[in-house]
């Protein structure tokens, strides 16, 4: 068997969900590479020739991959996918953008969002918002897939030293074009990767009062997430929703402010290791999945539990 | 210009499925059925622009059984002009739904299509983006906001870390996000309306596309469950739990 990896990576550093594919990949078993498409994204190969269990690194450097653009990403991943046994990619909007144009070319399925994996062809991923986990089988020869964030453990980013090939492929078939983007910038850990993730819902009642749990999070090295409600009220931006439609968390300590607990949104952090519920309802769903429930005022306890931080 | 949109009869977003004992799939006896809810999104988007005046007609698609005609029907209650179900009792896959759906648009040549990004039975979040490479189209996933012009359409996406803004060339596909617009309800004579409304049967052979699942589900369980958490009387009492028992923070 052999696995194609589409990496994740800003030209310069490989993100970690590529690591966590790899980590399947490497429960599939077989020889893995890693597609590395990017424009000016030297740095980024040399990093992922480094990652455990990696033979080789296939580089697209070229301007018509610049911003992984769905047509030009799908087309490349195709003609270079059809000689192996599994494509992977990440569960990030990316990954999600890419490999079902990849898979639809190539007239084979895509198997979304695995948490596990049985064979080299059946493997495990929740449907209904993660009330249910399904196994599935797939009868194509090439099988794409792509791989929850939280379900395997990361293969080291080091210790690697596989061989870099460099590929000609440079077609921009034109059919999009990159106009801007509006990054958040992050001064706290990214949701997928944090430790702890503090989170409010519609109970915070504006944007304004986040600061009460960015307090809290400065404390504890934590990431700020949002319910969607939140989000659609505007209170903080899309990039923090988790839930069944957004982010896919797992943290050690999950802490939910104002947060009524919606199957969408439980979808999104009940992996997680320790939850938290702080809300004024004792009848909110949330506290169904809590570790430790709080009754209380979020406005009075969070600046309570602030300071008991020190 | 022509704009067709995709509505999936899927189990309602507020019902609680519940896994078979058998661990043959899930419970959808007497379960309430919905439109997915990001093609109500879709719905909504494709009716403004017609107000708008920008599109001509919506014409909506869905793929499923026989009663996947109620879904229609709700779709031309909030605007649509026509429907067409592609009727078929197998399980659906996405694969063998962007091939009907590219069947539906050489049919009708649409300028724009508009699905949802996902819906929420499968969780799959495949199909418009393998409509768009079935057909050689561009495609705008995750959609935020849509501007459309006579031969492009320029639109914000929702990305890990925050928002793109992309030009494609039509036709093309796009899928919706949560934020992309507010559904309206449909009105009481707006359903009525709806019930005249022309709707078109085809079947898989009709169109001569293959449908067979590539993907077999041998098993399906319930997650695993959490064991129950307790209720603390105080804030010093969590700070002291975790601290102390859960050892989640120094
Ligand atoms: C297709 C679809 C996809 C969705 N995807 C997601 C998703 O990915 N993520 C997601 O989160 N949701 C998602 N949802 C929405 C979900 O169904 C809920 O509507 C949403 O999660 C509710 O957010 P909330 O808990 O913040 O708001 P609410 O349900 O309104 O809850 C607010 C809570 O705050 C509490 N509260 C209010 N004031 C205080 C106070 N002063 N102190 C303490 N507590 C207080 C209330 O008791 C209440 O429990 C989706 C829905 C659909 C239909
Ligand atoms: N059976 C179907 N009938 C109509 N539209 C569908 C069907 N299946 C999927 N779609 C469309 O494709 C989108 C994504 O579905 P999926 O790829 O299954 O997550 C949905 O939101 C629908 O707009």
């Amino acid at each position: 068997m052999s696995i194609l990896v589409i990496a994740e990576h800003d030209n310069t550093q490989v993100k970690g969900p590529t690591l966590v594919t790899v980590a399947a990949a490497k429960a599939i078993g077989g020889d893995i590479n890693v597609l590395i498409a990017g424009s000016g994204c030297g740095a980024a190969a040399e990093a992922a020739a480094k990652i455990d269990g990696v033979s080789k690194v296939l580089v697209a450097d070229n301007e018509a991959f610049a911003h992984h653009l769905a047509e030009n990403m799908g087309a490349l991943i195709a003609e270079i996918g059809k000689d192996y046994s599994h494509i992977l990619a990440p569960t990030t909007t990316s990954g999600k953008n890419i490999m079902p144009r990849a898979a639809a070319l190539l007239d084979v399925a895509q198997i979304s969002d695995i948490s596990g994996v049985v064979s080299e062809d059946t493997f495990e991923r929740p449907i209904y918002a993660g009330n249910a986990i399904a196994t599935v089988q797939s009868s194509d020869s090439i099988k794409v897939i792509t791989v929850r964030g939280t379900a395997f453990d990361p293969v080291s980013a080091e210790g690697g030293s596989a061989s870099v090939e460099n590929l000609s492929n440079s077609t921009d078939l034109g059919l999009s074009k990159w106009d801007k983007e509006d990054i958040v910038k992050l001064e706290r850990p990214e949701l997928t990767a944090a430790r702890i993730i503090i989170s409010g819902g519609r109970g915070m009642q504006n944007g304004e009062n986040f600061k009460l749990l960015e307090s809290v999070a400065d404390k504890l090295g934590a990431a700020i997430g949002a319910s969607r409600a939140a989000v659609d009220a505007g209170f903080v931006p899309n990039d923090m929703q988790v839930g069944q439609t957004g982010k896919i968390v797992a943290p050690e300590l999950y802490i939910a402010v104002g947060i009524s607990g919606a199957i969408q949104h439980l979808a999104g952090m009940k992996d997680s290791k320790v939850i938290v519920a702080i809300n004024k309802d004792e009848d909110a769903p949330i506290f169904q999945v809590a570790d430790y429930g709080l009754v209380a005022d979020l406005f009075k306890a969070v600046p309570e539990f602030d300071a008991l931080l020190g | 210009m022509k704009v067709l949109v995709t509505a999936k009869r899927v189990v309602d977003y507020n019902v609680n499925v519940r896994v078979l004992s058998d661990g043959s799939g899930v419970d959808l006896n007497n379960v309430k059925m919905s439109v997915n809810p990001f093609d109500e999104i879709a719905i909504e988007e494709a009716v403004r622009l017609k107000e708008a005046g920008k599109a001509t007609e919506v014409v909506v698609v869905s793929i499923g059984p026989k009663n996947a005609q109620e879904q229609i029907r709700t779709a031309l209650a909030l605007g649509a002009d026509r429907g067409i179900l592609v009727e078929t009792d197998i399980e659906v896959q996405p694969l063998g739904i962007a091939k009907a759906l590219k069947a539906i648009v050489e049919k009708e040549s649409p300028q724009l299509i508009i699905t949802g990004k996902q819906a929420i039975d499968g969780d799959n979040a495949q199909t418009g983006q393998m409509l768009a490479a079935l057909c050689g189209y561009p495609q705008a996933t995750f959609a935020n906001k849509l501007d459309l012009g006579d031969d492009s359409a320029t639109v914000t996406r929702e990305i890990d870390g925050g928002l793109e803004t992309i030009t494609v060339k039509l036709p093309a596909v796009v899928t919706t996000d949560l934020r992309l617009n507010e559904p309206r309800y449909a009105s009481l004579p707006n359903i009525m309306k709806a019930k005249k409304k022309p709707v078109d049967i085809y079947t898989p052979e009709d169109l001569g596309v293959d449908m067979t699942p590539r993907v077999k589900t041998l098993k399906v369980s319930p997650p695993p469950e959490r064991k129950a958490g307790i209720i603390v009387g105080s804030v010093e009492e969590l700070v002291d739990k975790l601290k102390n028992e859960a050892k989640v923070i120094g």
